[in-house]
């Protein structure tokens, strides 16, 4: 039997940390290459590509490559809609997702495990495979808004974000973290004359907080990252989120590679941010369910 | 009293609001974010339609470039393509095969005395007209080829390919440069076709047989098109050009910085030439390699959508900006060439003694359009995979044959595209 010493723990503590910095430095690399190249002129941004000066603040730094993208696209209406669409999709998601699971865990009602392996199989289709029937049916859906009856679902908010409300992936979690629930406090509860709303509510739901974080993150990068669907539905700028913007710094031949980091640098604030305020509860998901972000 | 004189004032703005009111067509314009004056010119087009007539207003949609055509086959999918479509020349008979367009039906005789590149034909008849085009040079100094006793070549007599491979030869000898041709490899996609198949038809070949459009067999893998392919390779085997990994920063500077003796670019990229070397800059025209100099043409052009339901305002509109004034105004903000001479005249590069002009006569007299079938945009990348390939050292006959089938695959699997 090995025996732990002062001496050999500092050493194993040591090497841990030498490990985990070393795959924070592995992880962060991109992202400090970003951010330096944003304030590098183009020439010095591709000469540096050679060598660690890359991610390095150093040579001509300034914040032309800023002013310039802002010249160049609506950059903060970009943010704006995808901050808007997201957040908004995340939410109802968290809502008609945590609700489905709720009925497929704790009720029970005829064709349950039927629906719910329907369900599971929606999980391998691509969302890919089905957008062009879903671009025919948003085109002809019906709505009715401020000036009555409209047809038609394209160039609007709502094209992008009710389609994606509901996952199955979201579901899916949901199921198996309320399945680990335990059992008597729901059957407590309704001893005591609780309703389901209720339960859902009050007991389910505050316990979920590792579920809710980890399906919030996933559906807001997926959601964040959305390209394809928003450039066959939406054609007014106005309401063209961040990924259709990368395409202002591109044309045939030439790209402004300092402003098109600029430009990456700001619109992943969002991420960062919303992912550092789940950061926690997330890591507990990920350590208790196994599921990777 | 009060209401007969609020209903009066009411017929009398229902009246005026009538006899003011524009139909609104939408054109679609692929420029969003571009950098250069050709937005504001577009907008500046439909700002002074809008305002010298009274019965449309066009209300223009802006696009990056990126995103633009898979925007428009989504649109045309749901059926909602916009009245006006900015399109690419060669990318304009499919969406006319794909019934995305319909004809202009605009009188021809006010397209007499345009350069070709501009005029978008599919089956007979034109689906769209551009108000410029671009034309591509082998730009140099003279003093560098004085010094190694190189002719300067001309319209009337370009260098025939053994003076082409004489002059790289001669150039690479003397270790002066890092590479005596840049030929622009680090751009990718439709620069391949666009600036490349020019030389594989002056070779004698082409992407598809344009007799039929129905095969490109013989045509991409004759003897021509193989003679063509060991002339490419040989290119980077004797580290003649930069390969496909050059830097993007030496692209748009080594020929100012020295690193090359000549850059095959397009006249966007000549006045930073001109105005580095001065007298000394050259623009020279392609090579003959045995059938012709030939250079690409056609740019950007604006059509009518197949859904339009005022056709007759689009035209209208179309008809507005082919304006010689436009065309100059266009030309002077971007650095194009206008599409017709009387435009060039009034313009600050291409009129005579310009510093571009030598670039209006190399559209006139070179340039050839890429294959004008709805395959091309397909035929396009099989190309430009097939010229990366062979240029990184790939078998040139086998790397052809395989191109051959898979144009002809795809030709035949849509039909014949309507040929």
């Amino acid at each position: 039997m090995a025996l732990v010493t002062p001496d050999n723990s500092g050493l194993r503590l040591f090497t841990r940390y030498a490990v985990l910095v070393l795959v924070a430095v592995i992880f962060i690399f991109p992202l400090l290459f970003m951010a330096m190249s944003s304030l590098k002129p183009d020439q010095q941004l591709l000469a540096d590509t050679n060598s660690l000066r890359a991610f390095l603040p150093v040579g001509d730094l300034s914040f032309n490559n800023y002013t310039d993208a802002f010249a160049r696209a609506p950059i903060g209406v970009f943010v704006f809609n995808s901050v808007v669409i997201t957040g908004v999709t995340v939410v109802l998601t968290l809502f008609v997702c945590s609700l489905a699971a709720f009925s497929f865990v704790f009720l029970d009602w005829k064709g349950r495990d039927v629906v719910f392996s329907i369900l599971l199989a929606t999980l391998i289709v691509p969302y890919e495979t089905i957008f062009i029937p879903l671009l025919l049916m948003a085109s002809q859906l019906p709505w009715i808004g401020a000036e009555g009856l409209e047809i038609g679902w394209l160039n609007t908010y709502r094209v992008q974000i009710i389609p994606f409300i509901a996952d199955g992936l979201s579901i899916f979690l949901f199921v198996q973290y309320f399945k680990d629930l335990p059992r008597e406090l729901i059957e407590a509860s309704r001893v005591e004359g609780a309703s389901w709303w209720t339960i859902y509510r009050k007991v389910v739901m505050p316990l979920s907080g590792p579920v809710i974080a980890t399906a919030a993150i996933l559906k807001f990068l997926f959601m964040y990252n959305q390209y394809l669907w928003p450039l066959m539905v939406v054609q007014a700028e106005e309401i063209r989120p961040v990924m259709i913007g990368l395409g202002y710094f591109t044309d045939q031949l030439n790209v402004p590679w300092g402003e098109v980091m600029a430009y990456l640098t700001i619109i992943t604030v969002p991420v960062l941010a919303f992912y550092l305020s789940l950061q926690r509860v997330f890591i507990a998901s990920v350590a208790s369910t196994g599921v990777k972000g | 009293m009060k209401v007969g004189v609020t209903i009066a004032a009411l017929f009398a703005t229902g009246l005026a609001g009538s006899v003011s009111a524009q139909t609104e067509l939408s054109l679609w314009y692929h420029g969003a974010g571009s950098a250069n004056a050709e937005e504001a010119l577009v907008n500046q087009l439909v700002e002074e339609f809008n305002a010298n007539q009274s019965d449309w207003k066009v209300v223009i949609e802006t696009f990056p470039q990126l995103a633009y055509n898979d925007a428009v086959g989504a649109a045309a999918l749901a059926g909602e393509l916009p009245d006006i479509l900015d399109v690419d020349g060669p990318v304009m008979p499919n969406w006319a095969w794909a019934n995305y367009m319909q004809p202009l039906g605009i009188d021809e005789a006010k397209l007499e005395g345009y350069l070709p590149g501009p005029i978008g034909r599919w089956n007979g008849e034109v689906y769209s007209v551009g108000l410029w085009d671009a034309a591509v040079a082998l730009s140099t100094r003279r003093s560098t080829l004085e010094k190694y006793g190189i002719r300067v070549p001309t319209l009337d007599a370009p260098w025939s390919l053994d003076e082409f491979n004489g002059a790289l030869e001669a150039i690479a000898a003397s270790g002066d440069f890092e590479y005596p041709l840049d030929l622009g490899m680090a751009w990718k996609g439709e620069w391949y076709p666009y600036a490349f198949s020019p030389f594989l038809q002056s070779f004698g070949g082409d992407i598809v047989d344009r007799s039929t459009y129905q095969s490109a067999e013989g045509a991409l893998n004759g003897d021509e098109a193989i003679a063509f392919g060991e002339w490419w390779q040989g290119l980077f085997e004797n580290g003649h050009v930069p390969g496909t990994s050059q830097d993007a920063a030496d692209r748009e500077t080594g020929l100012l910085d020295g690193k090359y003796a000549m850059s095959w670019n397009g006249n966007w990229a000549a006045l930073p030439v001109v105005e580095a070397f001065g007298d000394d800059a050259l623009f020279l025209p392609a090579p003959d390699f045995g059938n012709g100099s030939k250079i690409g043409a056609a740019s950007w052009q604006f059509g009518i959508s197949a859904t339009s339901e005022h056709p007759e305002g689009a035209r209208a509109f179309i008809e507005f900006a082919l304006q010689d004034r436009w065309f100059a105004a266009f030309s002077d903000g971007t650095g194009l060439i206008p599409s017709t001479a009387s435009a060039a005249a009034d313009t600050v590069n291409y009129a005579p003694g310009g510093p571009l002009e030598v670039f209006y006569g190399l559209s006139e007299a070179q340039a050839l359009v890429r294959p004008v079938t709805p395959g091309y945009i397909v035929q396009a990348k099989v190309f430009e995979k097939a010229l990366s390939d062979i240029a990184n050292g790939a078998d040139v006959a086998d790397t052809l044959d395989a191109a051959v089938d898979e144009i002809n695959e795809d030709i035949d699997s849509n039909g014949g595209y309507g040929h």
